[in-house]
């Protein structure tokens, strides 16, 4: 079992109020590997039950300019899927939460899928999510990963079919990351008006965990979206926090601190 | 060649190919797929297409016998398929016709592209004036400076273009940008990809609308000399006008192609678009294939004096081509390809574009080493004009 299903399986598997999970996303090395290291635990004291850990790539079409921007800045400071994985085993000794790792494929494909699984699950690491790999194309590295007790975390999209959805819930591990609405990554005002639509019509076909990316930035959004979902997925804003905060890690650890209360009238007290 | 259809049912040519796209795309190409194929059974559809490609597009274009650069290079005899004297200069309007048409047929009302020199943006602008559809261009910054005059065509064509500042601004991050807009606005808009790169079925899909380049020249090659070519040309970026002259000749096992690629300041300087010749197996924008990248897996920027083969990828089925040996692949550099394009201009009269003059070059070479009675078919897959500020200030003129 990795260490992200036994996150979910220790929850209480009935009643009402279950932990949701609190999933924030770094790009790793933005401002710089330091901050990483340093902003990372505070996420976890801040109450965060896993950390997806960003592999920057020159082109993150599934980006929006937020994320854009601190890839391009990781990369000139020299980030590389070496450097991450050097990352991850120091916050491997740090922190107990499941790390993930959120990669585009053609840096892992390059430095090869066995080697890649093998040097991560070394580091660490529990899980990945790669967002232009879908499960027509993943199958290769779902078994290499696996071997290794880590997920893949697969994705879905309120444009996914049917017939789609249960190949995703089927082949998806540890959790399902849904993508909660059209559109690329970054901040949102508002959350889109069909999600509660679209997480029913997931919930139908699948009991597996679903957690709810892109656009959500706010404790109310997150209070909003645990609701209908079983984790939050906060990437951009934790960004922009980590870019205009003096002291990024007290900042990310108190907005953290802010969106775990927000989701308590959920949970077990 | 074995009876095959290529690609199989996952995109895939061999290893290559494919669909490596955000979930949110997926459904998109899945239905996009289905309308081409219902397209392609449409004989209305076809007929339709058929008309517009010659009484709007020009075609069929012919195939000109270029006697003084044969006479001149003094060894086998050059002939050129004219895709420079299309609509809009170039061969890009072949595909932008087809995807316009699916697109109407689709019901939608906005398209959106990405250019690199700027012709497939004229191309699509072009087709969704005459259609009248909304027409959104994303080009890189540093292509709308050096492309400034296709960007004022594409405006007066009723184009939005949008320039992309972030990456190395060029065809890469254009392509980046446009399939942003689509995933944000997949339900209304259709993505009108230029090349026979990106996912399935792209690739397939273009390459279809471009092999009426083929088909036309097998027919007026055997007419004007009896037999078929003993080499076939063309220049590859992503390799459209490249993978529409081959693929009707690709079981005519005795005609040789020859994909020609940017080989920018020189191979040893990194700063070229030889994917091809010197890049590794790689994923870019959605499929796998030859591509340029550093020993991290991130994406290298390329250089070429021709926008249009300043790319860091190749099309899936090149891929395969190189891999099976059915073509090889050739690099020529700026330095070359401008003095190809001189020769072209001052032999027969026909400016090139800077992509074709890569053709060029590598052709007149090759013929000089070749017997006279050897046939040699070079795709001129554009006209010049676009490239008249690059070439006066490579050449260090003061107009």
């Amino acid at each position: 079992m990795s260490r992200i299903d036994s996150f979910f399986k220790s929850l209480p598997q009935k009643g009402e109020k279950k932990r949701k999970a609190l999933i924030p996303y770094l790009t790793v090395g933005y401002p710089s590997v330091a901050a990483t290291l340093e902003v990372a635990p505070a996420l976890v004291a801040g109450g965060c039950d896993m950390i997806e850990l960003g592999i920057p790539f020159s082109d993150p079409l599934a980006d929006g300019a937020t994320i854009q921007r601190a890839s391009h800045l990781a990369l000139q400071q020299g980030v590389t899927p070496q450097v991450c994985l050097d990352v991850a085993s120091k916050l491997r000794q740090m922190v107990d939460v499941p790390l993930i790792f959120m990669s585009y494929y053609n840096p892992i494909l390059h430095y090869g899928l066995e080697d890649f699984c093998a040097a991560s699950s070394q580091a660490g690491i529990d899980g990945m999510i790669v967002p232009d790999l879908p499960p027509e194309e993943g199958a290769v590295l779902e078994g290499l990963a696996a071997r290794k007790h880590m997920d893949i975390i697969y994705l879905l999209a309120p444009t996914t079919t049917d017939e789609r959805l249960r190949l995703i819930a089927d082949r998806s591990r540890g959790f399902i990351y849904v993508v909660s609405l059209k559109g690329v990554t970054g901040a949102r005002e508002t959350l889109p008006p069909e999600l509660e639509g679209f997480i029913t019509r997931v919930r139908s076909v699948t009991a597996k965990p679903l957690c709810v990316g892109f656009g959500i930035a706010s404790p109310e959004q997150a209070y909003r979206v645990a609701s209908l979902a079983d984790g939050v997925i906060i990437g951009s804003r934790i960004l922009d926090i980590v870019e205009n905060s003096d002291q990024p890690a007290t900042a990310a650890e108190e907005f953290i601190r802010q969106v775990r209360k927000a989701l308590s009238p959920y949970e077990p007290t | 060649m074995k009876k095959i259809q290529l690609p199989d049912k996952l995109g895939h040519f061999g290893q290559f190919g494919g669909k490596f796209v955000p979930e949110i795309l997926v459904a998109a190409l899945e239905s996009l797929e289905k309308a081409y194929r219902e397209a392609q059974r449409d004989t209305g559809f076809k007929q339709r297409l058929t008309e517009l490609l010659r009484n709007y597009g020009g075609r069929p274009t012919p195939l000109y016998f270029a006697s003084q650069l044969t006479e001149h290079c003094g060894g086998a005899r050059i002939y050129l398929k004219r895709e420079d004297l299309a609509h809009t200069g170039a061969h890009k309007i072949n595909n932008t016709l087809g995807q316009g048409l699916l697109a109407q047929r689709m019901g939608k009302r906005r398209v959106v592209a990405e250019t690199g020199a700027g012709q497939h943006g004229v191309a699509t602008a072009t087709v969704c004036a005459m259609l009248g559809m909304d027409c959104v261009v994303y080009m890189g910054e540093e292509d709308v400076r050096r492309q400034a005059l296709n960007v004022f065509r594409m405006r007066l064509l009723g184009a939005e273009v949008r320039p992309v500042s972030s990456g190395s601004q060029t065809l890469k991050d254009a392509i980046n940008e446009a399939i942003r807009d689509w995933v944000t606005n997949v339900d209304s808009t259709y993505y009108l990809l230029g090349s026979v790169v990106g996912p399935h079925p792209y690739p397939m899909m273009v390459r279809d609308f471009q092999l009426v380049i083929g088909r036309e020249t097998r027919r007026q090659v055997i007419k004007a000399t009896g037999r078929l070519p003993d080499y076939a040309i063309a220049c590859v970026g992503g390799g459209s006008n490249a993978m529409g002259l081959f693929y009707p000749l690709a079981k005519d096992l005795e005609v040789k192609l020859i994909g020609v690629e940017a080989g920018g300041l020189g191979l040893h300087t990194k700063k070229h678009g030889a994917s091809l010749t010197e890049g590794s197996i790689g994923v870019l924008h959605g499929s796998k294939s030859h591509i340029l990248q550093d020993d991290a897996g991130q994406i290298r920027e390329t250089h070429s004096i021709s926008a249009g083969l300043d790319y860091p990828g190749v099309g899936p089925e090149h891929s395969y081509y190189k891999e099976s040996g059915r073509a090889s692949y050739v690099t020529v550099t700026d330095k070359e390809a401008l003095e190809g394009f001189n020769l072209l201009s001052q032999k027969e009269g026909i400016i090139p574009a800077l992509e074709p003059a890569h053709a060029v070059y590598y052709a007149t070479r090759l013929a000089a080493e070749l017997a006279k009675d050897q046939i040699i078919v070079v795709n001129l897959s554009g006209r010049g004009d676009k490239d008249m500020d690059i070439v006066v200030g490579a050449m260090g003129v003061q107009l």
